[in-house]
């Protein structure tokens, strides 16, 4: 038995295309191959990880905006990005508008919910001790989930979309994942662009540095952290509308993408809009590595005791600002 | 009749409990027995969560994770060990306090958001950490052979000793929460509460106090884990990790009135109550937790101190009464 593997092996090697069936099911492959193997699959799961990192980046921005501005951490953030997988969802199914265009969509949808939610439950708590807005903003999120679960149901959907894919040698790149992630680095831009050259961009700043001195020389703070927390779920909106376009989803699926939001917020300093798009590629990156060497269900317990292990070491992340 | 006098507000506390408790053992119902039972589990939770968010004011959002680990470690003990309830029981409850003062140690420095969010981390790595531990049956969980009730006496006769045992559980836990209430160190957690760089420039050794407030808030969720998990025949990670339940036990404390002894009992009841009658409805069925969230927020909007909180502010009087 031993000789014959020895021989198949041998065979195998040398005619990669054979059709024999013992060869085609890589029972007899020669560490050489297998290694080789490894290797292109790490480069596309890092090439896959990569393309992700971009989307749970700008997830993650949403989040640590609203944290830098208004010092709440917004538990609401899962529900708001599933509602904009939904939006993309039922514009595409039952309307037919274009996904990307639906992620316009979704956009505006998510600035005016966020809008609605601030003024309705943030408001009232943002100078109360934590537990408040934590509470407030949870609230939020069980008032999200469980109208969505009785329209919706917990039922997978998916946007049916094909797009082109590029190879490049081992790597295949699906055009859905390069677009999306092309999407994420221009609304990455586009926020950069809003905080540090608009007016309102610059208010929001100074609303974020120090309210009182804000209000002082007359930026209406009230109305500036409404429009904070209506961009901070605008960009958790966009960045289920982009899932959407690849992932299956459903209802309850933004609360993965919330708690890794949780991660790369706190990987890139909470309140750091950049810090939150290199803490996406590292998580992303992360979750193309991992894999390649244990099991894929490990990603998690490696993301979150990676999680604490940085709140107790550098709680204001790897480049965090010095608070 | 002094004695009995000071310790008023403990005395109205477990017999308010009784009186929940007393409709089945008299009626010998099976049925309102089981309600009775998950109505004692609420209470034995939340008045735990209550000694650390109530008295010492950190927000735990995972503290659901002290009733899944000590159900995992008193369910493996009870079938792959061959050992009686009562040890599995005393490991749960063991195991969830050493588990709680290892944490305690290390992210009880983190103050306020930075806790909460760690523990969300924690209860996230440690359910993806069980998901991938073999000997505890990995995703799948672990069942119970039917022959282990044999040695209480059959399915049944364990179904209503476990009722018996929750009832003590749920006294044994108001007891401790009263103790800590009155004692001095519940007066330094309370401290804590309200200005902690106050309470250790008062000479409250901070570190200390909140690690240990956190050990006792883990130790019944432990036994209650082990014992439910025994009734309940199966253990797997999703049923003994829902972040969703810490949720509900913060729901149910502030319900009441954080910081009481009797507000968390009261939450608790009326929480499951409400939460029965909704899932029962035909018209709120669909939209249960719609409701729960509206009611947490106008909670947290209106009446932040619960309902006990809310009493002891309207009538001073009672305030002996309403501890």
């Amino acid at each position: 038995m031993r000789s014959l593997c020895v021989v198949f092996s041998a065979s195998c090697e040398k005619h990669l295309t054979t059709t024999h069936p013992i060869c085609r099911a890589g029972l007899f492959r020669t560490p050489l191959l297998r290694r080789s193997k490894s290797m292109d699959f790490i480069l596309a799961s890092l090439a896959d990880g990569l393309l992700l990192g971009f989307i749970y980046g700008i997830a993650a921005m949403g989040l640590t905006l609203i944290w830098g501005v208004m010092n709440v951490i917004n538990l609401a953030h899962g529900p708001i990005i599933a509602l904009g997988m939904f939006t993309v969802y039922l514009l595409f199914t039952f309307l037919g508008i274009p996904p990307y265009l639906g992620v316009l969509l979704a956009a505006v949808f998510g600035l005016l919910l966020g809008i609605v939610i601030y003024v309705i439950a943030v408001q009232r708590v943002i100078d109360a001790p934590h537990l408040s807005s934590l509470l407030a903003t949870f609230s939020v999120n069980m008032i999200i989930i469980g109208i969505g679960t009785a329209i919706f149901s917990t039922s997978p959907r998916n946007i049916d979309l094909q797009l082109w894919s590029i190879s490049l040698g081992p790597v295949t790149l699906q055009g859905t994942r390069v677009v999306a992630s092309f999407i994420a680095v221009l609304v990455t831009a586009g926020l950069y662009y809003f905080l540090y050259r608009t007016r309102q961009g610059k208010y929001i700043r100074a609303v974020a540095n120090n309210r009182a001195a804000a209000e002082l020389v007359g930026i209406p703070s009230n109305r500036v952290l409404a429009l904070s927390f209506g961009i901070g779920a605008m960009l958790a909106t966009i960045a289920g509308a982009l899932i959407a376009t690849f992932l299956p989803f459903n209802i309850l699926a933004g609360g993965t993408y919330e708690l890794k939001s949780f991660v790369i917020g706190v990987l890139g300093g909470l309140g750091n809009p950049v810090g939150a798009l290199v803490g996406g590629l590292i998580l992303g990156l992360l979750e193309g590595i991992v894999p390649t060497f244990t099991q894929t269900t490990w990603v998690p317990v490696i993301e979150f005791v990676l999680f604490v292990i940085i709140l107790l070491v550098r709680p204001n992340g790897l480049f965090g600002a010095k608070q | 009749m002094k004695t009995l006098k000071n310790h008023l507000g403990l005395i109205t506390s477990l017999v308010i409990v009784i009186l929940i408790a007393i409709a089945p053992i008299v009626s010998g119902n099976a049925a309102s027995r089981e309600v009775v039972f998950t109505i004692l589990r609420a209470i034995v939770l939340a008045s735990s969560l209550n000694i650390l968010l109530g008295y010492t004011g950190y927000v735990s959002f995972g503290h659901i994770v002290f009733f899944g680990f000590g159900g995992y470690v008193g369910f493996y003990l009870i079938t792959a060990q061959g050992q009686s309830l009562w040890v599995a029981m005393l490991a749960g409850g063991l195991v969830s306090g050493l588990l709680a003062y290892l944490l305690g140690k290390a992210i009880l420095r983190l103050r306020g958001a930075y806790f909460a969010l760690a523990t969300i981390g924690v209860n996230e790595a440690v359910r993806a950490f069980i998901n991938n531990f073999e000997p505890f049956g990995g995703p799948t969980g672990m069942t119970m052979n039917f022959s282990v009730y044999q040695e209480y006496g059959g399915a049944m006769k364990a179904l209503e000793m476990s009722f018996y045992i929750m009832l003590v559980l749920a006294l044994l836990v108001i007891v401790l929460s009263y103790v800590v209430r009155t004692s001095k160190f519940g007066l330094g957690l309370l401290a804590i509460r309200e200005d902690e760089d106050a309470a250790e420039v008062m000479g409250v050794v901070a570190p200390d106090a909140k690690t240990w407030a956190f050990v006792l808030s883990a130790i019944f969720p432990g036994m209650v884990g082990a014992l439910f998990f025994f009734k309940n025949g199966s253990v797997e990670p999703l049923d003994a990790f829902p972040l969703h339940t810490s949720i509900e036990m913060i729901v149910m404390v502030m319900l009441g009135g954080q910081g009481t002894v009797l507000g968390p009992i009261l939450g608790a009841a009326g929480y499951q109550r409400m939460r029965g009658l909704l899932v029962t409805s035909p018209i709120f069925k669909n939209i249960q937790l719609a409701v729960s969230g509206g009611l947490l927020l106008l909670i947290v909007l209106f009446v932040p101190a619960g309902v006990i909180g809310w009493a002891r502010q309207r009538w001073p009087k009672l305030r002996r009464v309403l501890q």
